[in-house]
């Protein structure tokens, strides 16, 4: 043995305090927590009731729905968009394509804050100059309205991150060896037929690290909820991690607001694990 | 593929990517204009071209302060972040035992712990103490960093021979310098991967600094964002132009590093 053990423990116990005193105890905690009235100043233990309740919260519920809503619809046409763009890019190796990698790759480096004011931006003053100039209705007042509020962010997220998913897809897209498509291409093949028979099937493994990785951060979104409706029109627009934000620090019921983040915690578990399920079937 | 189709569908390429660009360019023109020209015509430009917004706006976002602030938070946690976890990840590859796989597992469940889920109990400890300034920022990014980038470093040390650290060991360097002088600078790569996605997330974050540093002499770009977008009443071209100063410093960067930065995002996300 090389390292010996009081060198071992400096090397690992540094990263270990941080991810127990960050992460593990805070955790545990909260644990403790969602079983509590708590206000922020003082708590006692209530049992159940507040996962009780929360079955029963009306806006809970709504926020909860329309998170499972929208990731759904996300991570649909994130999907979509982004395995399009990554075959547009991968067409050719030119100058074009890689300029179309940077610029569908940008609005991922913008943080969710200053996302949602330019699409903020672009919902109210854009969509009214574009509705008025040709008399479109259905453009106006679109951060007003719960449906085309839910939609809003919807396109927010789809610009943000199918430029991400677009490098995922490419870097599978790239493995395929280039001597299978060649042999398909001899073989009289079209394009949509190698896109369907020789790609699609090598890609099985970007689409579950895809689906998920959108799945994970459409649950978790915040900011950009935030920035573009905050909510709004009457908490209609409002998804699970506001609700949560809402209730702690602007309600103050702490305990409650815990309850409703362990659950948070148990959806996301949920989907990783079905994740890994189905990446271990694909290896196997 | 006939040449005349190659370019119709360079052609048709290039207008969508015009078309996901344009975002960045609406908002660009708008901030050069006064409030009559956002109101008259915000899809192009239109007479009434003036700088002005953005001084205006950068004395509103307190830009310096705001931004050396930034990078105070990002430079330190992500320096912070770097080093422990390389070092953790370094001795998890190489002793192997049962201690070694429950501190990777905790790595690998702790990642799937959502922030939301933690918030409002590390945010009490943290209050209780009366400790909720900048250092603590730092110390909560790192702690929330830590297990992915061990995770990140973990791959990479496997894939580097240990033939090198006996090598080393057999010249008579002890651990420390092996790993500094020898293992560390072979996974460069991973190092650039690990520092770029921190440096990313931590940037760009909005949720834990406002709870942490939402205090003047604080606020970090995004924070100070927020606040003066609440301040500018609808004044569009002063929010906008305050927009454009907070994207220009990570736009450059990414122009600069462009290749690196979208590997590492590549790698981030599968491994």
């Amino acid at each position: 043995m090389l390292i010996k053990k009081h060198q071992y423990l400096a090397f690992v116990l540094p990263a270990l305090i941080f991810i127990l005193l960050i992460i593990v105890v805070p955790f545990l905690i909260g644990i403790y927590y969602s079983f509590t009235d708590s206000n922020g100043l003082r708590a006692s233990f209530i049992g159940w009731k507040n996962f009780e309740v929360l079955f029963r919260d009306a806006t809970f519920l709504q926020s909860f729905w329309l998170t499972v809503k929208f990731s759904v619809v996300a991570v649909v046409l994130i999907n979509l968009v982004g395995l399009a763009f990554a075959l547009i890019v991968t067409t050719h190796n030119n100058r074009l394509t890689k300029s179309l990698r940077t610029i569908f790759f940008m609005p991922n480096l913008i943080g969710g804050i200053l996302l949602g004011f330019i699409w903020q931006f672009i919902f109210t003053s854009a969509f009214q100059a574009v509705a008025t100039a040709f008399d479109l209705n259905f453009l106006k007042g679109w951060l007003s309205d719960p449906t085309t509020g839910f939609w809003g962010i919807v396109i927010l997220f789809v610009w943000q991150m199918s430029g991400y998913i677009m490098l995922i897809y490419v870097s599978f897209l790239n493995a395929i060896p280039q001597n299978t498509i060649q042999a398909a291409i001899l073989d009289g093949a079209k394009p949509t037929q190698i896109f369907f028979y020789v790609k699609l099937p090598q890609l099985a493994p970007a689409f579950t690290i895809s689906l998920f990785l959108t799945l994970a951060n459409s649950f978790k979104l915040y900011e950009q909820n935030l920035a573009l409706t905050n909510g709004g029109p009457y908490r209609s627009t409002e998804m699970v991690s506001m609700y949560i934000y809402n209730t702690a620090f602007v309600n103050f019921q702490q305990g409650y607001a815990q309850a409703a983040g362990i659950i948070l915690f148990l959806c996301v578990t949920l989907v990783s694990f079905i994740q890994l399920a189905i990446s271990r079937k694909q290896e196997g | 593929m006939k040449k005349s189709r190659k370019i119709l569908l360079g052609f048709l390429f290039g207008l969508l990517a015009l078309g996901w660009f344009y975002p960045f360019i609406i908002v660009l023109i708008n901030a050069l204009k006064g409030k009559r020209g956002v109101f008259q015509n915000p899809l192009w430009f239109t007479r009434d071209f003036t700088l002005t917004n953005f001084k205006t706006a950068y004395q509103a976002l307190d830009f310096t302060n705001s931004f050396v602030n930034s990078v105070i938070i990002t430079v330190g946690s992500v320096v912070i972040i770097t080093v422990i976890s390389a070092a953790a990840a370094y001795a998890l590859s190489r002793v192997k035992g049962p201690f070694s796989s429950v501190v990777y597992y905790l790595c690998a469940g702790t990642m799937l712990i959502p922030f939301q889920s933690i918030m409002i109990p590390l945010l009490s400890l943290f209050g209780r103490v009366n400790f909720l300034n900048r250092t603590s920022l730092i110390i909560m990014n790192t702690g929330l960093s830590v297990s992915l980038s061990i995770i990140l470093f973990y791959g990479a040390f496997q894939g580097v021979s240990k033939s090198l650290d006996e090598a080393a060991a057999l010249d008579g360097a002890y651990p420390l310098k092996t790993f500094v002088y020898v293992i560390f600078p072979a996974v460069s790569p991973m190092t650039g991967t690990v520092v770029i996605l921190n440096a990313m997330k931590i940037w760009n974050d909005y949720l834990l600094p406002s709870l942490v540093v939402n205090k003047d002499g604080m606020y970090t770009i995004p924070l100070k964002m927020y606040s003066f977008f609440g301040e500018t009443n609808s004044q569009w071209q002063l929010a906008l132009a305050g927009l454009v100063l907070s994207m220009v410093p990570i736009i450059i960067l990414f122009l600069l590093l462009q290749k690196q930065v979208m590997t590492s995002v590549t790698e981030g996300a599968i491994k």
